[in-house]
């Protein structure tokens, strides 16, 4: 926003007028900066203030006398070698692994769906409500009807698979063990997918239906007009779609603590869980801020890298 | 660079996103009026003893209206579950903002003592609560570390005992609960068949499988923790004890795999009082079974067994302490009303309806007189806890040192259910991570 040049104004009432009318804006913002600080920018600061502290069980009532810590936080953490360090390495695999695999089959489930939800048919409307319904039933009634569903003996998985299709001579665990991960990424996908159907199929409004025609007249296949004219327009939408899937699922906390609680098993240890268990299981929240800055660094980068390498490739196509 | 305004939005709003997911901070609580006396209200979190929160407002309402009518003074209840306990009381500490008073286990004493968050329990406050010399001097012991003040005062006390299904014994033809682990394990085996299983655990919850740990290894003559409080996890003694507990599932096959994954305190309790479980180390659980449909009848109460027939010296243990305290946030600004809660709180009529109630025992001697504590199966409990209970170390890391060492017991059960092999070296490198993970933690 440049300042646009004006001449000192010769009568000081329209001077006050003008300021007035320039402030007005500002004013109107103000609330919306004040809510803004208080929500997000405060709290992050003090994240950051409390990782650089040794902030123990000791200091959890007076914050202000815990001993400065430096970067023994962040060193701490970073140590591969220790066990913390460690561990917080194997979640951020899991965790990159989980997020690239919820992302993608979200994505791809959003969109055949709403790509066969495109044209009009009986009952579509009835349909597409329906596909909405995992988005919009909270978090916990979600993940924990899935945990219900995954346990051992009683779960419906293992009724289907053992009981009914005899796939398995012995029922398979699903909250513990190899196939924690499994069960995790089923629950986040069946959480998430809906909300890239939504964003996509409103994308679909979008597009002009003359172009269907068009690539129809010239002799164009459904799978043509999908690769050349579907997914070129849903571009835009596809670009925050899929940062906005990626930050929520990386940090994902609610799925796996519900479905494994505080202590979830190593092979489905994701980062959040572990920070939460470094804060309060034990009670040491500078070096749980500290990884959270961490995280925060991380996603920080991966979001600008991606939207510097898309909107660049998207000059480039225009 | 006007291409890139759009970015800029996306990443401040991305960067918003983020700050409020990476902004963790629980906290709730209700600030209470000043003043004392009649037409004070008191926030009380109580845990969850009778097996359900209902359960827990069901018997516990009727106590405190009584004391409203007696002293003016309004109580708001609120039963937390034990998962979330913990976690509440170190929100409440850290923001200022919680209740007046609250239970604990009794095993937290030394931890939340750590924090300052609550009143001291001085000799003045004992007379003012009128407890002097009539607590236990075991359940007293758990209130805080050695040498100082106490940081609450006991309500429910308990000790872990094996409760065994008396009609699966007889049919089985075992005359006799076992006392030997030996035993324990050939009865286990006798017991298990189609359907039905030795013994139940809960292998995924993490308080639980620190106190078998504790007890297990105590009767190796281990200890986690050596006398100067330095955490001594990977020891041989340690190894064999928790070793010899996952092996009921892992070796000797008589808890049942899916035990494994039960993380949320019932599930075993449940197993055993409908019938696919014959034995259950627990504490107090008869309210627990009384709930899912098992009577007194239907069931034997024998203290734990050991490794020997009589073991003697610091091996001679066979359950932890276990106890429910009462505290007073000490930034209560109803102290009085407070103490005067306490004070009812310990009266012999409280103790005896409360105690009663939840099938645990009372905390204060003189409230033994009554009927209910003069059964077999309380004067069992009574004596293990007179006699042969230790209490969890009284460190400031010992909530820590529960989850670390539950977390590992966890992790070899997981192993045992998914057929992987538990070994000394296996057990070793799971201790062996918890410590490390606890003196990261201080």
């Amino acid at each position: 926003m440049a300042e646009p040049r004006t001449p000192v104004a010769a009568h000081p009432a329209r001077n006050w007028a003008r300021v007035r009318r320039a402030g007005l804006p500002y004013l109107l913002l103000l609330p919306a900066v004040v809510f803004e600080l208080l929500v997000h920018v405060v709290p992050m600061l003090t994240g950051i203030y409390m990782s650089f502290k040794h902030l123990t069980e000791f200091f959890i009532r007076n914050w202000g006398a815990a001993p400065a810590a430096g970067w023994d936080n962040y060193r701490f953490a970073l140590d591969f070698n220790g066990a913390i360090g460690r561990q917080l390495l194997q979640s951020f695999w899991i965790t990159c692994a989980f997020t690239v695999l919820t992302v993608g089959l979200s994505w791809l489930l959003g969109t055949g769906a709403a790509v066969l939800m495109q044209d009009p048919f009986r009952g579509r409307g009835l349909l597409r409500t329906y596909f909405l319904v995992p988005y919009a039933l909270p978090a916990y009634t979600a993940a924990i009807t899935w945990e219900f569903m995954f346990q051992r003996d009683t779960g419906l998985v293992n009724t289907l698979l053992v009981h009914d299709l005899h796939l398995f001579k012995t029922a398979p665990f699903w909250l513990i063990g190899g196939n924690s991960f499994w069960a995790l990424l089923i629950t986040a996908v069946w959480r998430t997918w809906p909300f890239a159907f939504l964003v996509v199929t409103a994308g679909l409004q979008n597009i002009p239906g003359d172009l269907y025609e068009a690539a129809a007249l010239d002799g164009a296949g459904t799978w043509q007009r999908i690769r050349s004219i579907t997914l070129p327009q849903l571009r835009s939408v596809n670009q925050v779609l899929v940062l906005v899937l990626f930050l929520w699922n990386f940090n994902d906390f609610n799925t796996p603590f519900t479905l494994f609680g505080n202590v979830p098993p190593p092979q489905a240890n994701l980062i959040s869980v572990q920070i939460y268990d470094t804060s309060f299981q034990n009670w040491n929240f500078g070096s749980g801020s500290a990884m959270s800055v961490l995280l925060l660094l991380f996603l920080l980068l991966v979001t600008a890298v991606y939207l510097l390498l898309t909107n660049r490739r998207g000059k480039s196509d225009a | 660079m006007r291409a890139s305004r759009p970015a800029l939005l996306t990443l401040a709003v991305a960067t918003a996103l983020l700050a409020s997911a990476c902004s963790s901070s629980g906290g709730s609580g209700s600030g209470s009026g000043g003043g004392s006396g009649a037409g004070t209200t008191l926030t009380y979190w109580a845990s969850d003893q009778g097996g359900s929160i209902a359960q827990d407002v069901k018997v516990l309402t009727p106590e405190l209206n009584a004391f409203t009518k007696a002293t003016g003074i309004k109580v708001k209840l609120e039963v937390i579950g034990w998962n979330d306990l913990l976690n509440r009381i170190l929100a409440a500490t850290s923001s200022g903002q919680g209740p007046d008073l609250v239970n604990i286990g009794n095993t937290w004493s030394a931890s939340l003592q750590a924090t300052g968050a609550f009143l001291p329990i001085s000799d003045d406050v004992m007379k003012q609560i009128d407890g002097t010399g009539r607590f236990l001097p075991g359940a007293l012991a758990a209130t805080g570390a050695p040498g100082q003040p106490p940081v609450g005062v006991p309500i429910y006390s308990m000790s872990y005992a094996l409760y065994y299904n008396k009609a699966m014994f007889q049919a089985a033809g075992i005359a006799q609960p076992p006392t030997t682990w030996d035993e324990f394990v050939a009865d286990g085996k006798k017991l298990t068949k189609s359907g039905q299983w030795g013994v139940s655990v809960e292998g995924a919850q993490t308080p639980e499988n620190a106190h078998h740990a504790f007890t297990f290894s105590k009767q190796q003559g281990g200890s986690f923790y050596d006398s100067s409080g330095k955490p001594t996890f990977d020891t041989p003694q340690n190894v064999a004890g928790i070793k010899q507990y996952v092996d009921f599932m892992a070796a000797d096959k008589i808890a049942n795999p899916s035990d494994a994954e039960y993380s949320n305190g019932t599930e075993a309790v449940k197993d055993f009082a409908t019938g696919k479980a014959a034995m259950l180390l627990w504490q107090s659980a008869d309210a627990t079974l009384a709930q899912y449909g098992m009577q007194p009848s239907q069931y034997g109460v024998a203290p734990v067994p050991f490794n020997a027939a009589q073991p003697s010296g610091p091996s001679h243990v066979d359950s932890i302490v276990a106890g429910i305290n009462l505290s007073v946030f000490a930034n209560t600004k109803n102290k009085d009303a407070a103490l005067k809660f306490m004070k009812f709180m310990v009266s012999k009529q409280t103790q005896t309806d409360l105690n009663k109630a939840y099938s645990s025992l009372p905390s204060v001697s003189d409230a033994y007189t009554d009927p209910a504590f003069q059964t077999d199966t309380v004067k069992t409990l009574q004596s293990v806890l007179s006699t042969t209970a230790a209490p969890m170390p009284a460190v400031a890391t010992e909530s820590q040192f529960e989850t670390v060492i539950g977390t590992a017991l966890k992790n070899l059960f997981a192993d045992a259910a998914g057929g992987k092999p538990v070994t000394d070296q296996s057990v070793a490198a799971q201790l062996d991570q918890a410590q490390q993970q606890l003196q990261a933690g201080g």
